[in-house]
């Protein structure tokens, strides 16, 4: 099954972020498809580049970015609220791309499940 | 493939299904941006063709009341959108009953036509659904 | 549809708004600080165990060890690993998050 997944909420700040990854592990060990994470709200902060947390807990960006290029997961950024919020090509992680709102619309249409996460 | 290429291919395949989407929102304006950025979303997805509807419970029902004055707040009043969604065939707008009551607010109060509509009822039209997304 | 809660009943309206309008076929999900809903003696207990008549509830198990709460489950709520609340969004034709 396609599962697409909504991201609200940024790192640390809220769970959301942690239970989608840990959603998006467990669907791929199903032999689900994840076709795409779409970032909206503060959960643009997700593909910042800049975080540098303390070492003995999870890095959630860098998790993002792995998780991308071992399974070919789309990670998509919404470029308003990513401009609102100062997250720019030029501080995203690895895997992360900037797109349109039109692109979770698209995800809605394309996948099987889609699942928000979010405060 | 080009991102061009790929959107113009996904774009074509999105655009011959039409799902049910359907758009809750449970929050207030102003204290979060949740009702602002959600309506952008709404806005979006007018262009794509799907069977629109937007449900408005819990504290989402104030995101609709007539007479929002922002001036004093500095932030943009975003509410004149809600009027613009009937020029982007979004028309199905449902507000929840008991919400309105537990208020004190009257559907005389709101900013744009909507169907009113008990828990009962919102309960059936979000099973319907294909696609929920509440923010 | 899959009902998905994760704000405490403390915190927040959405575990009583959720549970208003479930309809015919549902199932919710439980998540995050939600799971003290799912716990024996919280302000919820009444209304999980009023669901559970119609409805299967579930709670999810990393995020009630999380919180210690796992010794605590009220009777009934089927606890989860986050490979079973895969299987509940595979299984219903939609989700809804109550934020």
């Amino acid at each position: 099954m396609k599962i697409g997944l909504l991201v609200n909420e940024g790192p640390y700040n809220h769970q959301a972020a942690d239970t989608a990854y840990q959603f998006a592990r467990a669907a791929l060990a199903k032999g689900h498809e994840i076709p795409r994470v779409f970032f909206y709200h503060d959960g643009v902060n997700n593909a910042s580049k800049l975080t540098e947390p303390p070492q003995d807990d999870r890095n959630v960006v860098n998790r993002w970015s792995k998780l991308a290029a071992e399974k070919g997961i789309d990670l998509v950024v919404c470029v308003a609220a990513g401009l609102r919020r100062g997250l720019v090509e030029d501080n995203l992680a690895p895997g992360f791309r900037i797109s349109g709102l039109g692109q979770l619309v698209e995800t809605g249409i394309e996948s099987d499940r889609l699942v928000v996460f979010g405060d | 493939m080009t991102q061009a290429a790929d959107t113009a291919e996904h774009g074509q395949d999105a655009q011959s299904v039409v799902k049910k989407f359907m758009f809750v929102n449970r929050k207030a304006p102003y204290g979060t941006i949740y009702a602002l950025e959600g309506l952008e979303v709404v806005l979006i997805s007018a262009a794509f063709d799907q069977d629109v509807s937007l449900a408005f419970l819990d504290d989402g029902v104030y995101q609709l009341v007539k007479g929002q004055q922002t001036k004093a707040l500095e932030v943009k009043n975003f509410s004149p959108t809600y009027r613009a969604l009937e020029g982007y065939d979004v028309e199905k707008l449902y507000v929840e009953r008991e919400s309105l009551e537990a208020r004190g607010l009257r559907e005389d109060q709101l900013l744009v036509p909507v169907q009113v509509v008990g828990a009962a009822e919102m309960a059936a039209l979000m099973d319907s659904q294909d696609v929920v997304i509440g923010f | 549809m899959l009902h998905i809660v994760n704000k405490s009943p403390y915190e927040r309206n959405s575990l009583a708004s959720c549970l208003a309008h479930t309809a015919a076929g549902a199932a919710v999900i439980l998540i995050e600080d939600a799971v003290y809903a799912a716990t024996r003696g919280n302000s919820a207990e009444a209304a999980i165990r009023k669901a559970l008549e119609s409805l299967p509830v579930y709670a999810l198990a990393p995020d009630l060890e999380a919180r210690g709460m796992q010794g605590s489950v009220i009777d009934g709520v089927k606890v989860v690993d986050f490979g079973g609340f895969v299987d509940l969004v595979a299984e219903h034709r939609t989700s809804q998050s109550w934020l």
